[in-house]
């Protein structure tokens, strides 16, 4: 059996099913529709009449062409863009601005350069007020964690590209968010270290449980990293899939190379092509 | 036979090419050579003057120019007029940088106090300072207060033109980032506004420290009873020609030196940013 078989086209304006993973919904997202005003005054739709659901501990991964309105819903959801109409909420709660029970990771590492390794994660504690004495020894486990210990007090000119990526990473999870959003946090690093980064993801999140929103253009990596694959496509970015990918935990690399990776990322190549998108 | 069968083939690459030019004047060329251009030209002066026999009045040579230099810094001629000069360059500067920064960051801030008050900040820019020196000395007198309010003046618009500029700096992205960990606005102001904007800072110093100098001479042209410019006009007046020279020298040194304070500061400060290109610093 193939995965395609799998493959439902979920109407969008269908309640979605949420996977149960955790103990309730996390996120949940409801006729969401963000028009942009161009300057001639001409209205862009970027997304529309989104509806999902995200469980908590879930993964889910969004992947689309550029233009499909994937950077919206993330800024939506992080709370640094105002949607249009529809509801966001994060544990019951509707969201109109950034919340604190989110974390972030964006493509490039945006670190601050006069700020060594360690004062660039504790930059969420500092903003949100809390005690650094009493989050530094995180700080450092979440270095630890992502393989930089004893990088603590090095600036980021220091770092390579990826070691930056993993500061950013240790950061956008410090102030132990129930909810991470990643916007494509790889897509700068080159193929290899990005396997890596994957599989160190998978690491990150299965021992500290967190809710993952990762955006991507790579349908491999989306599928990789997923329990659920959101597939969005422009003009006007909407939510044309949701694919569930039954592949065992944890992931390995191994795993890219078998049948049934094959057919999910091949079925969802195959939804882009007859949308006559190229992803 | 092989060997040198191997040496045709691989010919070892050209070490001229990989050397800097005048390597053989040491890792820094350009020191000896400098040491060279200045005796060069020093030389020349003074063996054109001699041999010319160019009126001192006119033109005197580097020797009488050194001579007047130390009699003037061993009879204690200079500390007097040195000190009033450096007083009211430091005063004037720190007063007209420190309202430059303060009106920069509010400016910065708040987009309607600069489209209110900015054009009226410009229009004050394009008046000489030197035209409206006079009306200073009428108001504040002929002692410092008058010679500090006009450096002040000077020093006042490249601070706070560059403060503008540097706290609006910072990348978008990051900006983000920060309001996504619920920043509010002084957190992203202090957090990284600030110190986005201190290279640009750091630069509208430099610019103001070396235009206070020249703020200040401007100030004691108009009409003073001390410092170098006063000493100068003094000079002119009894054709020291050589005098002149030496406290041209002495204000030269007093703004290289200056200008060299607030480059090591801002290299300690900003220990992040890339060796910046060497800037002119004008005038």
């Amino acid at each position: 059996m193939t995965a395609s078989a799998k493959l439902s086209v979920i109407g969008s304006s269908a309640p979605p099913a949420l996977a149960a993973r955790g103990p309730g919904p996390m996120i949940e997202i409801a006729g969401l529709n963000k028009i942009y005003r161009t300057r001639e005054g001409r209205n862009i739709e970027a997304l529309k009449d989104l509806n999902f659901g995200i469980a908590d501990g879930e993964f889910v991964t969004v992947v689309g062409p550029s233009g499909c309105g994937k950077s919206t819903l993330l800024k939506i959801l992080a709370g640094t863009l105002r949607r249009s109409s529809g509801s966001v909420r994060i544990r019951q709660r509707p969201i109109d601005g950034p919340s604190r029970d989110v974390g972030v990771v964006f493509q490039a590492p945006v670190l601050l350069p006069w700020r060594t390794v360690l004062e660039n994660v504790l930059v969420p504690i500092e903003i949100q007020g809390l005690s650094m004495k009493e989050y530094e020894p995180r700080a450092r486990d979440y270095l630890k964690l992502v393989g930089l210990e004893g990088f603590e007090n090095k600036y980021p000119n220091e770092l390579s590209g990826g070691m930056q990526q993993r500061v950013g990473i240790s950061r956008g999870l410090v102030h132990e968010p129930a909810f991470l959003l990643m916007d494509e946090p790889f897509g700068a690093l080159d193929a290899m270290t990005r396997e890596t980064m994957n599989l160190e993801l998978l690491r990150i999140w299965s021992q500290s449980r967190k809710t993952v929103m990762l955006v991507t253009h790579s349908i491999p990596e989306a599928v990789f990293l997923a329990d659920r694959v959101i597939v969005m496509s422009p003009r006007p970015g909407r939510i044309t899939e949701i694919l569930e990918v039954d592949l065992p935990r944890p992931r390995t690399l191994e795993m890219i190379n078998s049948e049934r990776f094959g057919g999910y990322v091949s079925a969802i190549r195959r939804h882009f092509h007859s949308l006559g998108l190229d992803a | 036979m092989n060997t040198a069968t191997i040496d045709t083939a691989v010919p070892d690459d050209d070490p001229a090419a990989e050397r800097p030019a005048l390597a053989w004047l040491g890792p820094r060329p350009e020191l000896p050579l400098s040491a060279l251009l200045f005796i060069v030209v020093v030389g020349g002066w003074e063996l054109a003057v001699r041999l010319l026999q160019v009126t001192p009045l006119l033109l005197p040579a580097p020797s009488a120019v050194a001579v007047a230099l130390w009699e003037g810094i061993r009879n204690n001629t200079f500390t007097h007029h040195l000190g009033v000069t450096f007083y009211e360059t430091m005063a004037g500067f720190v007063l007209g940088a420190g309202l430059g920064l303060v009106l920069g960051a509010v400016i910065a801030q708040f987009p309607l106090v600069e489209r209110t008050l900015y054009p009226y900040v410009v229009a004050f820019q394009t008046i000489p300072k030197v035209a409206i020196a006079p009306l200073f000395v009428i108001w504040f007198g002929y002692g410092m207060a008058s010679k500090i309010v006009i450096t002040a003046t000077i020093a006042f618009f490249p601070v706070l033109a560059n403060t503008v500029v540097g706290l609006r700096s910072v990348p978008a992205d990051q900006l983000e980032l920060l309001q996504a960990f619920t920043a509010s606005r002084w957190q992203v102001f202090r957090m990284a506004r600030i110190p986005h904007a201190l290279p640009f800072v750091f630069v509208g110093l430099d610019v103001s420290i070396v235009l206070s100098v020249i703020g200040a001479i401007v100030g004691e042209f108009v009409g003073a009873q001390a410092g170098l410019g006063y000493l100068i006009l003094q000079r002119t007046f009894s054709m020291d020609t050589a005098g002149m020279f030496a406290i041209l020298i002495l204000l030269s040194a007093m703004g290289l030196g200056l200008h060299w304070v607030v480059r090591w500061t801002e290299r300690r400060v900003v220990f992040w940013a890339e060796a910046e290109h060497e800037r002119i610093s004008g005038a």
